[in-house]
């Protein structure tokens, strides 16, 4: 581990060394010192002013901007032991045109699969932008030794994966052993080359604001390009006070150390309803700057056809059902 | 296809509609169960958003007040005080359900009249109003169980005078005890935003409450010295600044009327270096900025742990660019206008004295509007416990930051003020609240959050934010005879 841990002094992440932030991967006790040192969430205070945030009223311009930024934020997602290569081509058309009568309907951010169907989609996608992520570091639970997580990511990222998606130890986070994450987290990002990483947390197994707080900032610490909510294969998923205090803990990582990190949420955000108050959140949360693909996404399967669905409505003024958007 | 044009994520306006108020030309006061014209000047209340004329009102004059009194006397002897409590109960929930029905349009009324945020008329004011309804109501049939003795009395009239920050919530405050306990009442709105106390008079001829049970004269300060000074008054409460309800103590001494004060306030509210500084942040914005500032309580001492002083300012100043001042019918407005051009005038000579003092002030880019009454949220850091703006109320969006080293020196600063309403703690650690709270001399002490309202809450000063206490259990105490 000690070997992971001198590659990423030696990588030389600029800004955590700057910021005098990068002795505190170091070990154990130094990464406890510094995440129990971050200021507490106050739960009722963190809901109170997630629940605000909701009441803000989008419409008309505003509405229609929302709608089409939400949809260059989709990681349209598909990961069920049940995948088909079929499935994932047309995940993937739909895509790189959500709408095929409409070419002024902006393609998503990405697909994300599992990663023997990247190869699929990558050549499906190949040209139209689109990028390709793959779930890897025996996805969802993250129950697997070192190696086995290393050479499932290698292998997504060797089949063309530009973008992967890798869950957390919580086990060894809840019980303390954050440099054991932490080492991950750094040798995981060393075998992504490339591609970016999203470090899920499953906050739904973190359970407390602290937790998330204390999980955010280790996996920005490792070395994480985006901090991601949880797999969608745990309930609760994306909450409105989780997603507040993620995009608190990357604009205090920027006003710290200069570094622009994103924010990922994902599992159970299904209306363009709930994407919008996500939007005023970053918006008034995290700052304007946040709201771009290549620094806040929505990993989500149907969310994608509601946001088209209410497109529609706002350009014809009338509302089609379901039947009029592809269920893949 | 122009509406997906935008570049960037510009609120679109979301104006709340204006017709929802049901905003007539003209209104009356409403004495012995009529409206009438009263006798008194016709008045013209204005929008403080725009300075336009919203509606005339028609206002009493001492004559009115006398009437209105043996109305309340009458409907007193009469019916009012020998009815069972579980009769009064009836008339009060059919009260606080017509509140909640009529909910949008006088959320929408109370901004237009007042210059608040629709969302805080909205999501505080007016369901607020209704739950102290609600509160009393089933109070009103329970008094033998409430620790004043078996079979506690009403005291008989009440005058109550209310002030213009929460128009229709400070009404209810001061209507529903009284009524839940078996008096009368007569009610004086404040001169510059009279017209929902006018419309929950409406409200209250719709429930058919016996006429004279509830008064309610729209006027100036002499109409609610006439008010004071009506010999048939049994029991005065009085809501509003210091120097009047000095002034109205004087006036009813040794008259026997039984008097209620809820004057103003200069709260500390205190950030620990354990807080949890992201909440922290919050509710200093809750504190200082709620309805403009214009709170009796709110939070306009900011007392900061020397340690964390820097961090939490400069954290509130990022918040506070993200505050939308601007028409008060948008549903996406914070700050509203300031109520009147005499306020206005108020919180700009202050906030000049503390640029005066010395104190570096600090206010974030937003643009005013052009007419109507507005000042943007203000901070002032480099203030010292000496200085006006540390002392004196301001009463608008004026925040003070003060500094402070130890608990010890965070209550002696707290607590060096005539005033004594509210407080606010704000740490993550449980003994340090206790310990604070059993040290700050203040009616409300609020842990991790502030300006929060519950009608079971009592609410009440010590010192010069005056005395009684209003809302739970001891609101009862102001309005019955037998006190235990």
């Amino acid at each position: 581990m000690s070997i992971a841990l001198s590659q990423t002094s030696a990588s030389g992440a600029v800004g955590t060394a700057a910021a005098g932030l990068a002795d505190a991967g170091r070990d154990d006790a130094s990464l406890r010192r510094f995440l129990h040192g971050l200021p507490g969430v106050d739960q009722v205070g963190a809901e109170a002013r997630a629940a605000a945030l909701a009441t803000r009223s989008i419409k008309t311009t505003a509405k229609a901007w929302a709608i089409d930024t939400a949809i260059r934020m989709v990681d349209l997602t598909t990961l069920e032991g049940s995948d088909t290569a079929g499935k994932v081509r047309s995940l993937c058309g739909k895509a790189a045109r959500p709408d095929p009568w409409d070419a002024s309907v902006p393609a998503v951010a990405a697909v994300c699969v599992y990663p023997d169907l990247v190869a699929t989609a990558v050549q499906v996608l190949r040209g139209t932008g689109v990028q390709v992520a793959s779930v890897a570091t025996a996805f969802p639970s993250g129950r697997a030794a070192l190696a086995t997580k290393l050479v499932d990511v290698a292998e997504a990222v060797a089949a063309g994966a530009s973008e992967i998606d890798m869950v957390i130890d919580r086990g060894a986070f809840l019980s303390g052993q954050y440099a054991k994450v932490f080492d991950e987290i750094v040798a995981v990002k060393q075998a992504c080359g490339s591609a970016h990483l999203k470090v899920i947390l499953e906050t739904g197994e973190l359970v407390t604001l602290d937790s998330v707080r204390r999980a955010s900032w280790l996996a920005l610490l490792a070395g994480g390009d985006f901090i991601k909510t949880s797999t969608g294969k745990v309930s609760p998923a994306a909450t409105p006070p989780v997603a507040l205090v993620m995009l608190q803990a990357v604009r205090d990582f920027a006003a710290r150390t200069g570094e622009v990190r994103g924010v990922k949420l994902a599992g159970g955000i299904r209306t363009t309803k709930e994407a919008v108050r996500y939007l005023v959140m970053v918006n008034e949360v995290a700052g304007q700057r946040w709201l771009d693909p290549a620094t806040f996404r929505f990993g989500a399967s149907s969310l994608l056809n509601d946001l088209l669905q209410q497109r529609h409505k706002l350009t014809t003024g009338a509302y089609d059902g379901p039947d009029y958007v592809s269920i893949d | 296809m122009s509406a997906f044009d935008n570049t960037a994520f510009d609120y679109a306006p979301a104006p709340e509609s204006r017709a929802i108020a049901r905003l007539k030309p003209s209104y009356q006061i409403f004495v012995d169960g009529e409206f009438r014209d009263g006798r008194g000047e016709a008045v013209k209340t204005i929008n403080p958003a725009t300075e336009e004329p919203l509606a005339e009102v028609a206002e009493a004059n001492a004559a009115d007040v006398t009437d209105a009194v043996a109305a309340a006397r009458r409907a007193y002897e009469g019916s009012w005080s020998r009815l069972p409590g579980s009769e009064r109960s009836k008339y009060l929930f059919r009260i606080a359900r017509a509140i909640q029905e009529r909910g949008r349009e006088l959320a929408v009324l109370e901004s237009l009249d007042n210059g608040k945020p629709i969302k805080e008329s909205r999501d505080v004011d007016i369901p607020n109003a209704a739950a102290h309804f609600f509160y009393y109501a089933g109070w009103a049939d329970k008094l033998g169980y409430a620790g004043f003795g078996p079979n506690p009395r009403p005291i008989g009239v009440a005058g109550q005078i209310i002030p213009w920050n929460f128009p229709l919530l400070m009404a209810a405050w001061k209507i529903a005890p009284a009524l839940a306990t078996g008096n009368t009442v007569v009610l004086k709105p404040a001169e510059t935003t009279p017209l929902t106390a006018l419309t929950l008079a409406e409200i209250i001829a719709e429930c058919d409450l016996p006429p004279g049970v509830v008064n309610v004269l729209a006027g100036g300060p002499e109409v609610g010295q006439a008010l004071v000074e009506e010999p048939g008054v049994d029991k005065l409460a009085f809501t509003g600044s210091t120097a009047v309800g000095k002034q109205l103590q004087r006036s009813v001494a040794a008259s026997g009327k039984r008097l209620s004060l809820e004057l103003g306030g200069k709260a500390a509210n205190i950030v620990f270096d354990d807080a949890a500084i992201d909440q922290a942040v919050e509710g200093i914005v809750t504190g200082i900025f709620f309805n403009q500032g214009h709170v009796c309580c709110a939070g306009s001492r900011l007392l900061v742990q020397e340690s964390v002083h820097d961090e939490v300012v400069s954290a509130l100043q990022d918040r506070l660019q993200t505050l939308r001042l601007g028409d008060p019918l948008d549903k996406n407005t914070d700050i509203g206008a300031i109520n009147s051009a005499v306020q206005l005038a108020r919180v700009r000579e202050l906030a000049d004295v503390g640029e005066a003092e010395g104190a570096t002030r600090w206010s974030p880019a937003c643009t005013l509007p052009d007419r109507g009454f507005w000042f943007p949220p203000t901070v002032f850091t480099g203030a010292s416990q000496a200085s006006r703006i540390a002392q004196e109320e301001i009463f608008g969006p004026v925040l003070t930051v003060l500094t402070f080293r130890t608990p010890q020196e965070a209550v002696d600063k707290a607590n060096n003020t005539p005033y004594g309403l509210s407080a606010g703690v704000w740490t993550e650690k449980g003994s340090r609240i206790l310990w604070m709270a059993n040290r700050l001399r203040a009616g409300v002490v609020w842990a991790n959050t502030f300006n929060r309202f519950d009608p079971v809450s009592p609410f009440g000063g010590y010192g010069e934010s005056g005395f009684g206490r209003e809302g739970g259990r001891h609101g009862l105490a102001a309005y019955l005879e037998s006190e235990a």
